[in-house]
């Protein structure tokens, strides 16, 4: 029995472990090769080297789509968060027919295939004019982004004691200042976190941003561009800190979800 | 003179409830409730879950609007007023504490809306902080509280707006038995020294019975009666109070003849008894009476002691104390109990299955008026 266990354990820790070999060894790779002096990726390894980094450092097109993408997430995660809050506020808050239609709508930008979303979006910010802008980017990433910033706000009010919104309505705070006073502070790690989500989620979309955006490129645009053209090892060192800068908004998010209670240690 | 009148009643009821009816869809959680809250009282609303107790209560706060009817707060009409627009402070039986706020931040929370500035907001709230005993936990965080101060940062955070009313809901049931014993009492002394009105919903009758002047039962949307704890016990309106109360033997009987000159002889399943014509003035022979005697009014004597009653079998005993209550059944299979001193029981020599006579005083039989209209 317990000779069993052992190696039912032992095999799923190996299942495990490839799993992340799996998923871990491309972006490993690409952080190595990022390093490596020669201009192919093989091995064995070159000399160390920062060259590439060098080299993305001073292509302008590549600190143009950095920025584009940057001012896309940015401006993406805060109306993202906004709506994602409207969104599970009105769920918390509210009972009303069609609502379950309404949350089944509000959460269906994420299950559409994104080649379908991109095409669409394109066909329709076409036809208002609005395609090829960095506005479009923000608003096809902003219809993505926004039932992750919902999904994780909602959750956080479903913690809510629902007596709190109402004992404040009591304590003489209209519904204004209960909002400013107990639903925001309640949800104010959610709020944050989906902030840091949504960034990450735009920073990373690839697809829905390479039918709109046109001339305003995003990185990840960008990156598709360099390999089109060339296999240059510049890709590598992008592809690093785009990892990177992902990763570490993903773990601000997850920190600020990991116990929402201890807000003053 | 009308004016007076209404001035007299203003100065007399802080709440009144004229007919009011509340209801959910096809759901009527509360039935025509019609009553008043007098300036001061502490005012009990007891009744099993769903009576509509907790919507009474709400309805009062302005957390639910009446259907219809209307609620009279010190001589005003609320009804449609929001409740940030009035000041009935609740205590939730959730408590409903900010987690995100100190201590402190939560008693000042009620000031702090009504645009209080920020340091009466504290002075205040220290004051109250103070008077419930919770000034070392001023900073803590309410997770960091254990039940009972939690309880009474609850208390400080509705009463910090100084409100002449206080609205409890179950505000104790979250706490074990011992400390809900000492924090009635610390309600009942606060209630006298600040002289506000308290209106408590409860579930628990030794809650509702220690605490308060008056004692308003429910019962699936209705008010069964209002009264004080002891008129309600000795007297109990209907057969719906009669049991809930519990400690009462329900007798349907039927008037069979005069007893003496001031009695009429009932005849009830198993046995017969007398009542006194006061109590059944315009009563009529062959006319049903439902009448009740209370637990502790009951005697026993040994089957061959000769003395008039009612033959019943010992089914069980409760040990309650001083007492126990005997439950009885008597051949025609109605039950009974009988609360006596465990002395008294230990003449008798009873067990299970062994024969006794039951029997009573006239004088002990309470008519239930609402069974009897």
């Amino acid at each position: 029995m317990g000779n069993e266990n052992r190696i039912v354990n032992g095999l799923l820790k190996l299942h495990i472990a490839l799993c992340l070999l799996f998923i871990f060894a491309p972006i490993a790779g690409s952080f190595v090769f990022s390093l490596n002096s020669d201009r192919f990726p093989s091995l064995p390894l070159g000399e160390f080297s920062t060259e590439w980094y060098r080299l993305i450092w001073e292509d302008p097109l590549v600190w143009q789509g950095f920025a584009n993408t940057v001012v896309v997430g940015l401006t993406v995660a805060v109306i993202a968060t906004l709506l994602g809050f409207g969104g599970a506020y009105t769920d918390f808050r509210y009972n009303f027919t069609g609502k379950s239609f309404y949350l089944a709508l509000a959460m269906l930008p994420p299950t559409i295939p994104v080649v379908i979303m991109g095409l669409a979006m394109l066909a329709f910010l076409s036809r208002v004019n609005l395609s090829g802008t960095t506005i479009s980017v923000i608003i096809a990433h902003g219809v993505m982004c926004s039932p992750f910033a919902m999904a994780i706000i909602r959750l956080r009010l479903s913690q809510m004691d629902p007596d709190l919104e109402a004992a404040s309505w009591n304590m003489g705070g209209n519904q204004w200042q209960t909002l400013r006073y107990v639903i925001i502070p309640f949800a104010k790690p959610a709020i944050f976190a989906a902030l840091f989500i949504t960034m990450a989620v735009s920073f990373d979309e690839f697809a829905v941003a390479w039918f709109v955006s046109g001339l305003n490129e995003t990185l990840p645009v960008k990156i598709l561009g360099f390999l089109q053209g060339q296999v240059s090892p510049r890709i590598n060192a992008i592809g690093s800190l785009a990892f990177l800068s992902s990763m570490t908004l993903i773990i601000l998010a997850q920190l600020l979800l990991r116990s929402p209670e201890d807000k003053k240690s | 003179m009308k004016v007076n009148a209404e001035m007299e009643q203003q100065s007399e009821a802080i709440v009144k409830f004229d007919n009011v009816v509340k209801r959910f869809g096809n759901f009527t959680a509360v039935e025509k409730a019609d009553f008043e809250i007098g300036r001061g009282e502490f005012l009990a609303i007891m009744g099993s879950s769903g009576c509509g107790k907790t919507t009474t209560l709400r309805m009062l706060a302005g957390l639910e609007d009446p259907t219809e009817g209307a609620i009279y707060l010190d001589g005003e009409k609320v009804n449609g007023k929001a409740t940030w627009d009035r000041d009935t402070p609740m205590v939730w039986q959730s408590l409903a504490l900010f987690p995100f706020l100190t201590v402190q931040e939560n008693v000042e929370f009620a000031l702090k809306m009504r645009g209080v500035g920020k340091e009466e907001r504290r002075q205040r709230a220290e004051k109250w902080l103070e008077k419930m005993q919770i000034t070392e936990f001023a900073n803590r965080n309410i997770n960091q509280l254990s039940g009972g101060q939690k309880q009474r940062v609850a208390l400080a955070r509705a009463l910090v707006t100084e409100p002449k009313i206080l609205l409890l809901d179950e505000p104790l049931s979250a706490l074990d038995a011992h400390l809900k014993v000492r924090m009635q009492a610390v309600l009942s002394n606060l209630q006298k020294d600040l002289g506000i009105t308290f209106v408590y919903v409860t579930h628990s009758m030794s809650e509702a019975f220690s605490m308060a002047d008056r004692v308003v039962i429910m019962s699936r949307g209705q008010i069964e009666q209002i009264g004080t704890p002891e008129e309600i016990y000795r007297e109990p309106y209907n057969r719906f109070v009669a049991e809930f109360l519990g400690s009462a033997n329900i007798f349907d009987s039927v008037i069979t003849g005069p007893s003496g000159s001031d009695g009429w002889k009932v005849d009830f399943e198993g046995g017969e008894t007398s009542l006194s014509k006061d109590e059944l003035p315009n009563a009529v022979q062959g006319q049903a009476v439902t009448f009740i005697v209370s637990a502790e009014n009951m005697q026993l004597s040994a089957p061959d002691s000769g003395q008039p009653g009612i033959l019943a079998s010992v089914a069980g005993e409760e040990f309650i104390g001083g007492t126990a209550m005997v439950f009885l059944e008597t051949e025609t299979g109605h039950e009974l109990k009988v609360q006596k001193s465990h002395d008294e029981l230990s003449l008798l020599n009873l067990h299970a299955g062994s024969k006794v006579i039951v029997h009573w005083a006239p004088e002990s039989c309470h008519i239930l008026p609402g069974e009897n209209l």
